[in-house]
Formats: structure tokens, C-alpha cells, sequence
């Protein structure tokens, strides 16, 4: 109410009120995008490997697609977006690595092949948590903006330089797929991986629905834990009973472009730092084989010489 | 976020922003036609949001440094983390730092010891300082507003 009249006040909108404060948190904003934008405007493709799903092996299918495409020849960087629960660091044999503060940026650490690695693990103290400097109350309505700061610094503040692959390894929830694409909402494609259980299949496909609602189109679908395998293996022997990674396929109409074999061996290798990627003629090798060329021919780096 | 004031129908401008170290924030917008003054106070959540944001109410008096939120947000970082790359980078150019200036950096922690530097020696150049002392240093946070650097 108007302060002598009785009648409702009339007060500009905020978008009636064209004057800057002198504030720029709008542009400070933009800013942030922008920076991001430019940095990753020198790589030939960024993928994400997503699932929604916790536990299907998303950062290990990461670590050895890395390391099979830098076996070809390509320039591959890999972000572990998986900030709280980080091991593509441990994966990529980047412990101990240190960054170095580098004229235009934090120049990251390369591991296994080459690869350039950034990842929460290469900050924090052993075994520390990812906590935060701030008031203990209220920490949750914070700590989601401050981890995808941290998450949009991964991207916008390494020096990543002309990579013709930057593989994202983005953590269980579809929120968090969100937050990767509101960080890069035109990505080269999408890795989404699941394994044959059921329980998968409803959480998998709500990331597919989910991806889709946000307008991205190359998605390939990677079946992890296909089987049980082992270097001498012809075929792998099922692991689970259940059919999810086929069913997957059917209700998206998505292809199947891999699928993997839980292999201990090559499970252990990759846990020590030392992913093996397609080296083999194994059907673990042979799998990454497969998910490299897709990569190669779906989503597209760099050309690379051959 | 804009400040209007109602009663000249005109928004107000930031003049000044003080952070008094309890976690709160205070801005003071003034109206540029009848000079009245208003403050925006925060509470220490508050204050953490806009930090969260990687804002500076006010605007930036310093570009935002490469990784400055990571590296001033983390409760345990590992403060090795960082080292110097093998040649000062660019940015340092032609300045050089003076022995009680070097033994002052010494004491910021590692983590962030490199951005810190960065910003001091991008002060300098701009001002076409060659050596950094402590007293420039001094200036650097008063004339910055390096609150909690």
C-alpha cells in the first residue's frame, strides 16, 4: 500500500529498472561461462560418461577409454567430475602428481599414456573429505553451488590445451548429469553405462529420459559387467541374471556400443594405475576396441594422424 | 539484484563493500539523485552463498584466478598441491621481489601461494612497479580489497 493513499504501490519490476548497479554479478556470471566456453573451444570433442547409477564402473570404462584412444594417437584429458567420492586420479596413475600454476592456468598432471588427468583427489589431504570452509548451518543450501564451482574451475581454469578428447566422468544422479550440461550443454555425446541388473535398467533409463528432455542426441549406450571374463577366456560367463543392458537397447531405441566383461585382472590393473585398456586381444581388450572406434566414428575428436 | 529507491524512482549504485570477519557482508548502495544510503547485510550463510557463487557484490577488483574458489574454499587441502612452474610465468614479467617481500610470501600457505603471487605481480606490472616490497604488498591488499586473502 502506497504510504499515505490507501492504493497499491506501483514499484518498477526488475526488469523495468534498466540501470546497473554497478554490482555486474550478471556479467560476473557470464563471465565464469565464458571462460569455460574458451577453454574448451581448443578440444575436439568433450564427452560425458554418465549413468545415474552408482557402482557401474563409469570411472574404470573412463580410465581404459582413455587410455585406448591415446593408444591411437589421440590427445585425451579426463576430468573426474566425480568430486566426493574421486578415483580417476588413483586410476590414471596420477597420485603424488603435482599441478603446476602455469601462466594461463593450472597445467595438469598427465598419467597413464599421456593422459591429462584432473581430479579432487590431487587436492585433498589422504583420506580427507571434500569439505568446505563455511557456517556449519545450513551447509547443504551452499555446498551444491560451491561443488559446481569447483566443477566449472575443472573445466574453465586447467590448461587442457588442443585435446582431441575430454572424457568427463560424471558421478551417480541425474542432477549431477545436469550439472554437467549446464556447464557444457552442447557435449559431443554421452557414454551412458549400465550393467545387466535390473535395478539399473529403472535408474539408467531415467538418465536417458533425462538427457534427452536437455536436447542431446549422440548417446551410446556401453554395457559394463556383460560377463565374467579372464585373459584366456573365449567368452565371458554371465555375472548377473539379469537382462537390463538389452532392454536398455530397446525401450530407448539407443545402440549398444560395448559391452564389457568384468575381467579381475584387468579390474586390478586398472585400480593400480595402470588401465589396460585395449591392449590385448582379450575380450576385455577387444570390448575397448569396440567403444574406441564408436567413439572415433560417433562423437569425434580431432583428426589424428595416423 | 538491484536497490530502488522509491522515492525518486531510481536505482541505487554500490559504493562500498566491508567484510568484517564474522562471515557477515555489508554493501552500501547510495541513490545517485537524493545521496540517501542504504546497507545490505548478510548473515554469515548468506554471505557464504554469494561466495559459493564466485561473486563479488561491488564487482571484481581482481580477474578471478585460476582455480581461486577450489583453492579458498577446501577445509583440508593438500597443500603441496600446487607447485611453480619451472620458469616464472609470464605474468611476472620484468618484476622482481625483494628479500623481505620473497620471506612474506613464504608465509601464505603453499595451496594458494602461487595464485597469491600472481595477483601481487599482475598488481605491480600494471602500475609498472619492478620490485615488489612488503609495503607494495601492503598497498596491493588495501587498493585490491583482498578481504580474506
Amino acid at each position: 500500500m502506497g504510504p499515505t493513499t490507501g492504493e497499491p504501490r506501483k514499484v518498477r519490476g526488475y526488469a523495468e529498472v534498466s540501470h546497473e548497479t554497478g554490482s555486474e554479478l550478471l556479467e560476473q556470471v557470464l563471465g565464469q561461462r565464458a571462460r569455460v566456453s574458451a577453454r574448451l573451444d581448443t578440444i575436439g570433442a568433450v564427452i560425458a560418461v554418465a549413468s545415474g547409477k552408482g557402482g557401474v564402473g563409469k570411472s574404470a570404462v573412463t580410465a581404459n577409454l582413455a587410455v585406448s584412444l591415446a593408444r591411437r594417437g589421440a590427445s585425451v584429458g579426463v576430468v573426474d567430475a566425480d568430486l566426493n567420492g574421486p578415483s580417476l586420479g588413483r586410476m590414471l596413475g596420477l597420485r603424488g602428481s603435482k599441478l603446476v600454476d602455469g601462466s594461463e592456468g593450472v597445467v595438469p598432471p598427465a598419467g597413464a599414456d599421456g593422459v591429462l588427468g584432473m581430479s579432487s583427489e590431487l587436492l585433498l589431504k589422504e583420506d580427507a573429505p571434500l569439505r568446505w570452509k563455511g557456517p556449519d548451518s545450513d551447509r547443504f543450501i551452499w555446498q551444491g553451488v560451491t561443488e559446481a564451482a569447483m566443477l566449472r574451475e575443472f573445466l574453465s581454469d586447467v590448461v587442457w590445451g588442443e585435446l582431441d578428447y575430454l572424457l568427463v566422468d560424471v558421478p551417480p544422479g541425474t542432477d549431477k548429469i545436469g550439472r554437467f550440461l549446464d556447464l557444457v550443454p552442447t557435449p559431443a555425446g554421452v557414454l551412458v553405462v549400465t550393467i545387466p541388473s535390473e535395478v539399473a535398467l529403472s535408474v539408467v533409463s531415467r538418465s536417458v529420459a533425462s538427457l534427452r528432455e536437455a536436447g542431446v542426441e549422440s548417446i551410446g549406450i556401453v554395457g559394463n559387467m556383460s560377463g565374467y571374463s579372464s585373459p584366456d577366456a573365449e567368452h565371458p560367463l554371465p555375472l548377473f541374471s539379469g537382462d537390463g543392458i538389452r532392454r536398455l537397447t530397446e525401450s530407448t531405441g539407443l545402440e549398444l556400443w560395448a559391452e564389457i566383461p568384468f575381467d579381475p585382472g584387468m579390474g586390478s590393473r586398472t585400480d593400480r594405475g595402470d588401465p589396460p585398456g585395449a591392449s590385448d586381444d582379450s575380450v576385455f581388450g577387444r570390448a575397448f576396441q569396440a567403444l574406441a572406434d564408436r567413439v572415433e566414428q560417433g562423437f569425434g575428436g580431432r583428426e589424428v594422424a595416423p | 539484484m538491484k536497490f530502488l529507491c522509491l522515492a525518486c524512482d531510481e536505482v541505487m549504485a554500490f559504493a562500498e563493500r566491508q567484510l568484517p570477519g564474522d562471515g557477515t557482508l555489508t554493501a552500501v548502495f547510495t541513490c545517485p539523485d537524493c545521496k540517501r544510503e542504504m546497507a545490505l547485510l548478510t548473515n554469515p550463510m548468506e554471505t557464504q552463498m554469494i561466495t559459493s557463487l564466485g561473486v563479488e557484490i561491488g564487482g571484481r577488483t581482481v580477474p578471478q584466478q585460476p582455480m581461486q574458489q577450489t583453492r579458498m574454499g577446501l577445509e583440508s587441502p593438500l597443500e603441496d598441491a600446487f607447485e611453480a612452474p619451472p620458469t616464472p610465468p609470464a605474468a611476472d614479467g620484468p618484476v622482481t621481489w625483494s628479500v623481505e617481500a620473497t620471506e612474506r610470501l613464504e608465509n601464505v600457505p603453499r595451496f594458494v601461494r602461487g595464485m597469491v603471487k600472481r595477483i601481487y605481480a599482475e598488481y605491480a606490472m600494471e602500475r609498472e612497479i619492478r620490485e615488489i616490497t612488503p609495503e607494495i604488498m601492503d598497498r596491493a591488499r588495501s587498493d585490491l580489497g583482498l578481504e580474506g586473502m
